[in-house]
């Protein structure tokens, strides 16, 4: 089922202080992490999405495998739409039938959906405002072996930049399942980015995701890291570490990069002398971006990015590249260290 | 005026005059705007007549009526002559048509779909018209509605490999509901299309891809007629008709010139055009 475990590696010593709005430890101590990919809990979320409505349709460009759709496409045949190895046609397909008020999920990897068929997303879903589910599986670095040919480290960026599009990267398998029910009853479109790795299960069980609203594991009086996607891990991971110094640093979970949260933006930037972004991806034009475009001109203050720095990827295992990078735990505590 | 669901107009005189009409508000708003594509609108003008006034079903007191026939100008740069016919068949007042390209129009340079009853898709950048008339087509299957997708492309414009793709599609899907129509002018641009990028032999080209072809003169009402009826009788493959037309027709002195593809009329040039026509 895609899924494995993975024992606590720190099992929390004290407990950690709540900011009133959540801790960092929401699953019971001492207890098994699950261990799912995004993708994985995105084909699980499609097929009952499925069995519940049948105005839901899906597309895939010949990597259904990969993205997950595969489930949807067995249970559903005739709702289910290979287009081959033409995301363009695919994106186009998708606008098309979204007109006779389907509501279609597109997917394949991240880097061709988003680059290849970008002026097709443009004009035929943003322009036109068509009610168009992009879902996109393996995002950021952590494709890994494939190199950077497939590693999509700008697809946050240009999804962001459309006018009309939502751009959503949810941090785990549980926050994927709410945002694949939560944009099914949204109009309009709507870019989701998913992993490739199995990633823990960080958020609370009975998280709901609610588009535009990130979600607060704590705010620190020192530092707070606003993170996306597997970097909300790391960063809570960094967080304690951090706070056992005595840097009381806060974790929020920016899911939804566009449109962006800005008050739980901006109760960060004035309860903290410093602001960190961390996302799997260029630290130009994604969270890291959309973070600072914002408080530059509404409350400036002190900002690090943690992503990608303006280069292309390369080979290796997930876990290698996450460290070459950077964007491990170690990599947000030094570069906290080093801003505070 | 107006055409409700299933209004068709059969007398082939009165298609004509319809065309001729079409061709004088195409001109006076592209005069009006200063700027825009004439010859291209011009070539297509009868073909779309044809599908808009004898073929299609369409009610324009209810642009979204769940059953109609859509038309995608995936050409979308004739944007003029899409507008035209709209408002001759009562989806907005022939009025607006002076308003086009004009700031707060809701006629844009390129069709948008968000602000026009009767623009089903926005276009403008080429090659992607076909992909989401197999889109809306795939739809009608899945609920059962017998209604039919027609897609205007150009001739230059399927120079672009996402037309490609898409024809590869319909034919994968069998989508008999689907026709398109290639706007044959032989000018795009920068020159003759047989010297920018040959797209010959066209004919073996979309019947290699799995469609049925048909070729008419895009000019014979008669023939238009014919082809967009045996179209609909085609079952199991998608049809495209090859419409073979002169860029700037009806205008003597814009036939045949690649300069006036994207260039609109001088109020001279209109008064000319507007005595042959009239």
């Amino acid at each position: 089922m895609g899924e494995r475990t993975q024992s606590t590696n720190n099992p929390p010593s004290p407990p950690f202080s709540k900011g009133g709005m959540g801790g960092f430890e929401h699953r019971a101590q001492n207890t098994e992490v699950k261990m799912i990919a995004t993708r994985d809990a995105y084909g699980e979320a499609l097929l009952e999405l499925g069995k519940k409505r049948d105005n839901i349709v899906v597309l895939d460009a010949d990597l259904s495998g990969s993205t997950k759709t595969a489930k949807f496409a067995k249970a559903f045949p005739h709702r289910f739409f290979n287009l081959g190895v033409s995301e363009q046609d695919m994106v186009g397909t998708a606008a098309g039938l979204s007109l006779t008020g389907k509501v279609p999920f597109a997917s394949t990897f991240a880097v061709f959906e988003t680059g290849r068929a970008w002026d097709q997303i443009r004009l035929v879903i943003c322009y036109s405002n068509t009610n168009v589910k992009l879902v996109a599986t393996h995002g950021g670095i952590t494709v890994g072996e494939d190199g950077a040919s497939h590693q999509a480290l700008e697809d946050i960026a240009l999804m962001r930049v459309l006018p009309n599009m939502t751009v959503i990267v949810p941090a785990d398998a549980i926050e994927t399942t709410s945002v694949i029910n939560a944009i099914a009853d949204y109009s309009g479109p709507v870019y989701v980015r998913l992993g490739r790795v199995k990633v823990p299960c960080i958020m609370p069980p009975d998280y709901k995701f609610k588009l535009g609203r990130a979600y607060v594991f704590r705010i620190g009086k020192d530092a707070n890291i606003i993170a996306v996607g597997i970097m909300v891990d790391a960063a809570l991971k960094a967080a304690k570490s951090l706070s056992s110094q005595g840097i009381d640093t806060g974790v929020i979970n920016m899911s939804t990069i566009k449109p962006l949260d800005e008050d739980t933006l901006l109760l960060a930037a004035k309860s903290s002398k410093l602001i960190i972004t961390a996302e799997e991806h260029s630290v130009i034009g994604g969270l890291g971006g959309a973070v600072c475009e914002f408080l530059s001109e509404n409350y400036p203050v002190p900002v690090k990015r943690i992503g990608i720095r303006d280069v292309f990827g390369c080979s290796g295992n997930p876990d290698a590249l996450l460290k070459l990078y950077g964007l491990t735990p170690e990599g947000i505590v030094k570069t906290v260290e080093e801003a505070l | 005026m107006g055409f409700a669901a299933g209004g068709k107009i059969t007398d082939i005189e009165t298609l004509k005059n319809i065309a001729r009409e079409i061709r004088v508000l195409i001109l006076k708003m592209l005069t009006e705007a200063g700027s825009g594509h004439t010859g291209g609108s011009l070539s297509a003008v009868d073909v779309v007549a044809a599908l808009f006034f004898a073929k299609m079903k369409f009610n324009p007191k209810d642009p979204e009526w769940r059953e109609r026939d859509r038309f995608i100008l995936s050409k979308g740069h004739v944007a003029p002559l899409l507008y035209a016919v709209l408002a001759k068949t009562g989806f907005f007042s022939v009025e607006l048509l002076s308003t086009l390209r004009k700031i707060h129009s809701p006629l844009q340079g390129h069709p948008y779909c968000r602000t026009l009853p009767g623009v089903e898709i926005s276009t403008g950048s080429l090659g992607q018209g076909l992909s989401v008339a197999n889109g809306i087509a795939l739809g009608f299957r899945l609920d059962k509605i017998s209604s039919r997708v027609y897609c205007l492309m150009g001739d230059g414009e399927i120079q672009e490999g996402q037309i490609w793709e898409a024809a590869m599609t319909a034919a994968h899907y069998g989508l008999d509901n689907i026709c398109g129509i290639v706007d044959n002018n032989g000018l795009q641009i920068d020159g003759p299309v047989e010297e920018v990028m040959r797209i010959a032999p066209l004919h073996d080209k979309w019947a290699a891809f799995g469609w049925h072809v048909m070729e008419v003169d895009g000019h014979n009402m008669e023939q238009i007629l014919s082809a967009l009826n045996e179209a609909e009788n085609i079952k199991g493959k998608p049809t495209v008709i090859i419409a073979h037309t002169i860029k700037g027709k009806g205008v003597s002195f814009f036939e045949g010139k690649v300069e006036y593809h994207g260039i609109a009329p001088t109020p001279a040039e209109l008064e000319r055009a507007l005595k042959e026509l009239e």
